[in-house]
């Protein structure tokens, strides 16, 4: 019991905690060779504010470093949700049509790996009209781009139900609607699910584009703004909490994810 | 007796890369109401391609299947299958596995009635205790139990069985076959069932028709199981015929399964059996 704690204890603190170090150790080194990066202290110094006072607004590119997040995470939230709303049926569909797949497959295939920064001046133009081009810009690029892992996983999902249920679904004679709610979609939810985590990543990489092209209040916004401003110590801060909410965010999704798996 | 299921020159044929593949050739079979058939053969001589062709799952190439005097064309509710994977939805109870069928067959009835049916059923097949669990905590021979329950209670025409017990041991094996015949008698239903063990064949039946190996597989025997009913499984076996019957169908599947039937010998007469006794005292300790 207690040699599987220490192991526990090597395994989840003090190996981790091994790599921080050796991170922090090269961040100094590269510190002491050139003098434009800021060091460890130097950037908790300049960047305390943000952290003490997280949801302060003392102007529109001067708020605590939640407060940022929080934006954006709405934002993305945003985009997010209008990728399942379409993404899912899109997927079900090339799922469960052969021809749907075979007229639509290319086209998709062409779309999926073009660059948010593509899209979002394409969403400029579309939304020219709107009373807030940026902001609907910002969500049509998001969605867009977050789409895919939903559709494409679906998709296969749909193809991969066992033949099995679907004979159950003949035998019963189940209507489509029954068929679609109590067999099709209970038997996809874990692809989905698995489309949903890799949707929200992809969801959260692209905010940051979207906002440093626009400027907007966000973590990439901020971020975009001290590049600007040359206080490079809060370009290091809104690297990190990027990278913790991302990870935060696939760690929830997982933990959705697993619930499914087993069902 | 009247004929209840009809397949008559019953053709499947598959399109390979290599040309037509001829699976079933032929296959002519009648069934009257209450009967319980068995169909034996080797495996992949087509048992199922014609199982699944009468439940609609499948489509014949040339032939026709008449139920009841209405031709076969799909899929429905009034032929129960169970499969040999018991194919129960892992996201609903045994319950509700149950209900799924039910609902769709009574829709006329009350909600409390169908509650009744998909009651009734299960603990008919000994799932009283266990009807909200789930598929993933039920054993094997649990599912297959959930599977039988779920075709008995469509109130199907004719049930449609494919090696329903071929996953399980021995004694879930017998335990189920029980059910099974128990379940079989009191709502006289027809049946057509797979299987490829012999005792569980003659056990079951009123009649077993063997398959002749594929490709183009078709009806090589029919012998009649003269045991009365309700049979026994000790006594059976005690009975000399039992060993005659079953002689001459392991033979079939040893030997002349091979051969169409026009160039098979006569049915041979009585041999001296093969003692089986480990299968006997196997059989002796699981009654007892
Ligand atoms: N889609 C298919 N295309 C070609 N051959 C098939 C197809 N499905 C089944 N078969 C062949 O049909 C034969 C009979 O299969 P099956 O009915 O499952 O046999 P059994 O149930 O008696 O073991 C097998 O030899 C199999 O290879
Ligand atoms: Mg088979």
């Amino acid at each position: 019991m207690s040699e599987q704690f220490e192991k526990k204890i090597k395994d989840y603190v003090i190996l981790p905690l091994f790599g921080v170090l050796c991170f922090m150790l090269l961040w100094c080194l590269i510190c002491s060779v050139t003098d434009n990066l800021p060091n460890p202290i130097k950037m908790w110094q300049k960047s305390e504010l943000f952290i003490y006072e997280p949801f302060a607004k003392r102007g529109e590119m001067d708020q605590g470093i939640l407060r940022f997040t929080g934006l954006s995470i709405s934002l993305v939230g945003q985009g997010y949700l209008v990728a399942l709303i379409f993404g899912t049926p899109l997927g079900f569909f090339l799922g469960l049509s052969k021809l749907f797949t075979r007229s639509f497959d290319p086209i998709i295939q062409i779309l999926r790996p073009v660059s948010p920064l593509a899209w979002y001046p394409l969403g400029l133009v579309l939304f020219e009209l709107s009373p807030e081009p940026s902001y609907f810009a910002s969500l049509f690029t998001i969605s867009v781009c977050a789409m895919w892992p939903t559709v494409l996983n679906t998709a296969v999902g749909v193809r991969a139900i066992p033949q099995d249920y679907l004979n159950v679904a003949k035998v019963l004679k189940l209507s489509r609607s029954k068929t679609l709610f109590k067999v099709l979609i209970p038997a996809t939810l874990p692809y989905m699910f698995t489309g949903f985590r890799l949707s929200l990543g992809i969801a959260w990489l692209v905010i940051v584009a979207v906002e440093m092209l626009k400027g907007q209040p966000g973590i990439g916004g901020f971020l975009w703004d001290a590049y600007n401003a040359g206080n490079y110590s809060l370009v290091i801060l809104c690297i990190l909490v990027i990278g913790l909410v991302g990870f935060t965010l696939d760690r929830l999704m997982s933990l959705v994810e697993g619930k499914f798996k087993t069902a | 007796m009247k004929p209840y299921l009809e397949i008559s020159k019953l053709n499947k044929i598959y399109p390979t890369p290599k040309g037509p593949a001829v699976i079933v050739k032929d296959f002519d079979l009648t069934i009257g109401k209450g009967e319980f058939i068995t169909l034996i053969g080797h495996s992949g001589c087509g048992k199922s391609t014609v199982l699944s062709i009468v439940a609609g799952l499948s489509d014949l190439t040339t032939g026709a299947v008449v139920l009841a005097g209405r031709e076969v064309n799909a899929a429905g509710p009034d032929r129960g299958v169970v499969f040999q994977a018991p194919c129960l939805l892992p996201w609903f109870t045994a319950y509700q596995n149950v209900m799924l069928g039910v609902e769709q067959v009574f829709f006329t009835a009350s909600p409390e009635e169908r509650h009744q049916i998909v009651e009734y059923y299960l603990h008919v097949v000994g799932l009283g205790d266990s009807m909200q669990k789930y598929p993933s905590e039920l054993s094997g021979g649990m599912r297959q139990r959930v599977g039988i329950a779920r075709a008995f209670a469509l109130s199907p025409k004719m049930l449609l069985l494919d090696e329903p017990f071929g996953m399980l041991d021995s004694l879930t094996r017998y335990e189920l076959q029980q059910v099974l015949i128990d379940l079989w008698k009191k709502d006289q239903k027809t049946a057509l069932m797979v299987t490829h063990d012999v005792d569980e064949a003659i056990f079951l039946s009123d009649r077993i028709v063997m398959m002749s190996d594929g490709p183009e597989a078709e009806v090589g025997d029919i012998v009649r199981v003269p045991f009365a009913r309700p049979r026994d499984r000790r006594e059976i076996m005690e009975m000399p015929e039992y060993y005659e019957l079953r002689e001459y169908l392991i033979e079939f599947l040893n030997e002349r399964s091979h051969d169409r039937p026009s160039k098979m010998n006569p049915r041979p007469a009585f041999r001296d059996p093969e003692p089986i006794w480990s299968k006997i005292n196997e059989i002796q300790k699981i009654t007892a």
